[in-house]
C-alpha cells in the first residue's frame, strides 16, 4: 500500500501522535496518563508509519532494537527501585530531586521505564507480523 | 524492613535486562545468565538463612504500609520453595547451555528463562493476592514464550492446549479476586484472613474459595483439570520442560496451601474435605495415566499429576505432621521430577527417541546414566533411605493418624504402581537388548554441562534421603507456621494483629 | 445498575465458553477476549458502583473533596486490562503462527498425539556440540 494521500497525512499525524505520547507520558506524574498509555499512543504512530512506508521504514527510523528498547525501559524501572535502595529505604520508594519540590523523581523514571518496555514489545510483534 | 526479599525477584529481572542488552552477543549472554542463575541462588540462600535465623521477614515495598501496599513476606514455606527455584534454575540453566545449539540459545532465550525464575520468586515471595496474580501472569508471558522455543510441529499443538487452559485459569482466579474484594475490601492475604474470619455469613466466601480451588487446581494439575499437563510438557527441549515440570504445577499447588492456609480457613470442614477427594483421585488418575504411555516424557508428565496428589493430600489432612509432609514432598518432588526430565534427555541423546519400545540396551552402554536415573527414579517411587521414601511415610503415616484409612490405603497403592511406572522405563529403556536399527549408544558421550547439573541433582537426592532430619525439621518449623497464621498476620500487619 | 451489569456479565461469560468450546482457533480466541472483559467488568461491579469524584486531589489541595470514587477497583481493572491485552496479543501471534506451521485453524485436525520424539534440526545440533 502506496498511497500518496496516507503517505503525506502519516508524516503529519504521527508527529502529532508522538508529542502527545510525550505529553501523556509527563503528564502521568499528577493527572491521568502514564507510561502504559503513552506507549500505546506511540505505538498507533509507528503502526501508520509501518503501514504506509513498510516496517524496514520504522526500524529505521527508531535506529535502536525493540529488543534493546525493552532491556533498557526493563532496566530503568528495575533502576528506578533501587534508587530507592540505595536511599537506604525498601524497593520502589519514591525519591524525588530536588527533595522538597516534585520536580524530577524515580516514579517518571519509572514510567518511562514502562513506557519503553510496552513500545518495544508492541513494535516487536507488530514488526514480526509486518515483515512475515 | 528488610531488602533482602527483594533480591531473588530483583537479580533475574537484572539478568534478563543484560541478556535484551546483548541482544547480538550470544556468549556473552549465556555467561551472563549462568552468572544470574547462580547469583539468584545465592540471594535465596541468604534469605533461607536470615528466616531461619529470624523468622518471617517483611518488606513493604514503595514503603506503604500493608494492607495498603504491596509487602513482599518470606516464611519457612516460601523460602524453601524458592531455595529448590533457586537450584533447579542453575541445574537447568547449566543443561540448557549443553542441550541447545547457541543459535537456538540466543536472542530472547535467556531474557525469557530469567523472566520466568523472577515470576516465580515472586509468585513465592508476595504476601498480596492481586500480586500473585500479576505474577501469575508474567509466569504464564515467559513460560508462553518457553514453550515454542525450537518452533517444532509438535510444540504448536502443545502450546495451544497449554495456552488456552492457563488463560482461562487466571482468567477465574481473577474472577475470584474480584468477588473477593467485592466481599470484604482487601486483597492482602493477612488482612483478608482477619476479614474473613471476623465475617458473619460465610457462604459466598466458599463460593469463592471454590473459585480459587478450580483456578489453582488447573495450575497444579489436579483432577479433573490435569489433561492440558501431559498434552504439553513432552513436546518443549528437555531443559524447558524439567524447569516446568519442576516449578510450574508446584506455583500451582503452593498457591493452594497459601490461601487454603491462610485464607480460605472459615469452613474446612467443606473446602478442605473437597481437597480430600480431589487429592485422592488425582493421586490414582496420575497413576494410571502413566501406566498407559509408552513415551519417556509422557509418563513422567502423568507422574507429576500423580505426586501433585500427594502434596494436595497433606494440605486436605489440615494436620501439623500432615502439611509438613506436603512440604518436605513438595521440595524432595521438585528436585527429583526436574531431574528425571534431564535424564530422559540424556538418554535421548543415547538412543535418539523417547519412544520407550525404540530405546533399549542403556544399561550394557552407559552403567554410569543408570545409575543417574535409578537415584531418581526410585526415590519418586519411594524406596528407603531415598528422600521420596520420608516424604510417602510423612503423608500416609498423617493420613492414618486422622483416620483416613481409604486414603492411606489409595497412597500405598499409588506409590506401588509408581514403582511399575519406574519399573517399566528401567526395563524398557536400559535393561532390554539395544535394537539394532539405533545409533552406537556407546560412542555417544553427553556434553559435561548436562552431566554435571542432573548429577548435582542427584546428590541434592541423596543428601535429602540420608541426613533427612534437617530438611524434615525445616518443613516441620514452615508447617507449624502454616498452622498458626496469627504469627504470619502479626508480623505483616505490625500490632493490629489478634 | 449493579443487577443490569452482574447480567451482562453473565452474558459476557456464558457467550465467551460457549465460543471457547468450539474447536476453531478464532472463535477460542473471542472467546478468551470475550471471558477477560467480562472479568474486567466483574472487578468494577463487585468494587462498588458510586456517583462521585474521580479519585484525583485538586491542585494545592492535600486530602481529596468530600466523595471520592474508590480507586482500588479501577487500578485494578486497568492492571487486568494490561495484562489480558498483552497475553491476547500473544495468543493472536501464536494462533497465527501455528496456523502457518500446521496448516489449519481446527483443533479436531491437530494430531492428538503429535510426534513425540525430538526434531531433526534440534537433535543434531546438540551431537554437534557434545564434540568427541
Amino acid at each position: 500500500m502506496r498511497s500518496v494521500i496516507l503517505k503525506t497525512a502519516t508524516r503529519l499525524v504521527s508527529a502529532l501522535v508522538m508529542v502527545l505520547a510525550v505529553y501523556l507520558l509527563w503528564r502521568g506524574h499528577h493527572a491521568p496518563g502514564g507510561g502504559f498509555i503513552a506507549a500505546l499512543v506511540a505505538a498507533t504512530g509507528f503502526a501508520l508509519v509501518a503501514l504506509s512506508e513498510g516496517p524496514a521504514a520504522v526500524r529505521q527510523g527508531l535506529r535502536l532494537r525493540p529488543s534493546h528498547m525493552m532491556g533498557a525501559g526493563l532496566g530503568l524501572a528495575l533502576g528506578s527501585g533501587v534508587i530507592g535502595m540505595l536511599a537506604q529505604r525498601p524497593f520502589l520508594t519514591g525519591v524525588w530531586w530536588p527533595p522538597s519540590g516534585v520536580v524530577v523523581g524515580t516514579p517518571l523514571l519509572f514510567d518511562t521505564g514502562v513506557f519503553m518496555v510496552v513500545l518495544g514489545a508492541i513494535l516487536s510483534v507488530l514488526l514480526a507480523l509486518e515483515e512475515t | 524492613m528488610t531488602n533482602l526479599l527483594i533480591y531473588p525477584i530483583l537479580l533475574p529481572f537484572a539478568t534478563a535486562v543484560g541478556s535484551l542488552l546483548l541482544w547480538r552477543r550470544p556468549a556473552l549472554q549465556q555467561t551472563l545468565s549462568l552468572i544470574g542463575s547462580a547469583g539468584h541462588l545465592a540471594a535465596c540462600l541468604f534469605l533461607l538463612a536470615a528466616v531461619v535465623q529470624d523468622g518471617i521477614q517483611v518488606l513493604a515495598v514503595g514503603n506503604w504500609p500493608a494492607p495498603y501496599g504491596i509487602s513482599l513476606v518470606a516464611d519457612h514455606l516460601s523460602v524453601l520453595m524458592l531455595m529448590v527455584t533457586g537450584i533447579l534454575g542453575t541445574a537447568t540453566a547449566l543443561y540448557a547451555r549443553g542441550e541447545m545449539a547457541i543459535s537456538l540459545r540466543s536472542q530472547g532465550f535467556h531474557a525469557l528463562f530469567q523472566v520466568l525464575i523472577g515470576g516465580i520468586s515472586g509468585a513465592f515471595l508476595t504476601g498480596d493476592l492481586f500480586n500473585l496474580y500479576v505474577w501469575f501472569e508474567v509466569i504464564l508471558m515467559a513460560s508462553f514464550g518457553l514453550i515454542i522455543w525450537g518452533q517444532g510441529r509438535a510444540q504448536f499443538v502443545g502450546a495451544v492446549r497449554y495456552v488456552v487452559i492457563n488463560l482461562l485459569a487466571t482468567l477465574l482466579f481473577l474472577l475470584g479476586l474480584a468477588l473477593l474484594y467485592g466481599l470484604t475490601g482487601t486483597l492482602n492475604m493477612a488482612h483478608l484472613h482477619q476479614q474473613i474470619m471476623t465475617q458473619e455469613s460465610h457462604g459466598l466466601v466458599t463460593a469463592v474459595a471454590f473459585m480459587f480451588m478450580a483456578a489453582f487446581g488447573i495450575k497444579a494439575g489436579m483432577f479433573p483439570l490435569f489433561f492440558w499437563l501431559p498434552a504439553s510438557y513432552h513436546t518443549p527441549p528437555i531443559a524447558i520442560s524439567a524447569l516446568f515440570a519442576g516449578m510450574l504445577t508446584k506455583v500451582g499447588v503452593y498457591a493452594l496451601i497459601r490461601t487454603f492456609s491462610l485464607v480460605f480457613l472459615h469452613d474446612t470442614a467443606t473446602t478442605h474435605a473437597v481437597l480430600l477427594v480431589a487429592a485422592g483421585l488425582t493421586m490414582v488418575t496420575g497413576v494410571l495415566g502413566a501406566a498407559a504411555q509408552n513415551e519417556f516424557r509422557r509418563i513422567l508428565s502423568f507422574h507429576i499429576i500423580s505426586q501433585v496428589g500427594y502434596m494436595l493430600l497433606g494440605l486436605a489432612l489440615w494436620t501439623p505432621l500432615a502439611l509438613a509432609g506436603a512440604v518436605f514432598y513438595l521440595v524432595h518432588h521438585m528436585i527429583v521430577k526436574a531431574n528425571l526430565f534431564l535424564v530422559s534427555g540424556l538418554s535421548r541423546d543415547c538412543s535418539g527417541t523417547l519412544e520407550l519400545p525404540a530405546m533399549g540396551g542403556l544399561y550394557g552402554a552407559k552403567p554410569f546414566l543408570a545409575v543417574l536415573f535409578f537415584i531418581p527414579a526410585f526415590s519418586l517411587a519411594g524406596f528407603p533411605p531415598l528422600s521420596g521414601f520420608w516424604a510417602k511415610l510423612l503423608v500416609i503415616q498423617s493420613s492414618l493418624e486422622a483416620e483416613h484409612y481409604t486414603v492411606a490405603a489409595v497412597a500405598v497403592l499409588v506409590g506401588l504402581m509408581t514403582v511399575y511406572s519406574m519399573v517399566k522405563i528401567w526395563i524398557e529403556a536400559f535393561w532390554k537388548p539395544s535394537p539394532d536399527f539405533g545409533p552406537d549408544q556407546r560412542a555417544i558421550v553427553p556434553s559435561a554441562w548436562k552431566i554435571a547439573p542432573v548429577c548435582a541433582l542427584a546428590l541434592i537426592t541423596l543428601c535429602i534421603g540420608i541426613g533427612a532430619e534437617p530438611v524434615y525439621q525445616l518443613a516441620d518449623t514452615a508447617a507449624r507456621e502454616l498452622m498458626a497464621p496469627q504469627v504470619y498476620v502479626r508480623a505483616v500487619l505490625g500490632g493490629a494483629g489478634p | 445498575m449493579e443487577t443490569v451489569l452482574a447480567i451482562v456479565c453473565g452474558c459476557l461469560v456464558a457467550g465467551g465458553i460457549y465460543l471457547l468450546l468450539s474447536q476453531n482457533l478464532v472463535r477460542m480466541l473471542f472467546g478468551l477476549i470475550m471471558l477477560s472483559n467480562a472479568v474486567n467488568l466483574a472487578i468494577f461491579v463487585a468494587g462498588g458502583l458510586t456517583h462521585t469524584q474521580p479519585a484525583l486531589i485538586a491542585a494545592g489541595d492535600s486530602v481529596p473533596g468530600a466523595s471520592m470514587a474508590n480507586a482500588l477497583p479501577q487500578a485494578l481493572v486497568l492492571t487486568a486490562i494490561v495484562i489480558g491485552f498483552a497475553l491476547l496479543v500473544f495468543m493472536f501471534v501464536l494462533f497465527y503462527r501455528s496456523y502457518e506451521v500446521l496448516g489449519t485453524t481446527d483443533t479436531r485436525r491437530m494430531p492428538e498425539d503429535g510426534p513425540a520424539r525430538a526434531y531433526p534440526s534440534q537433535n543434531t545440533t546438540t551431537r554437534q556440540e557434545m564434540g568427541p
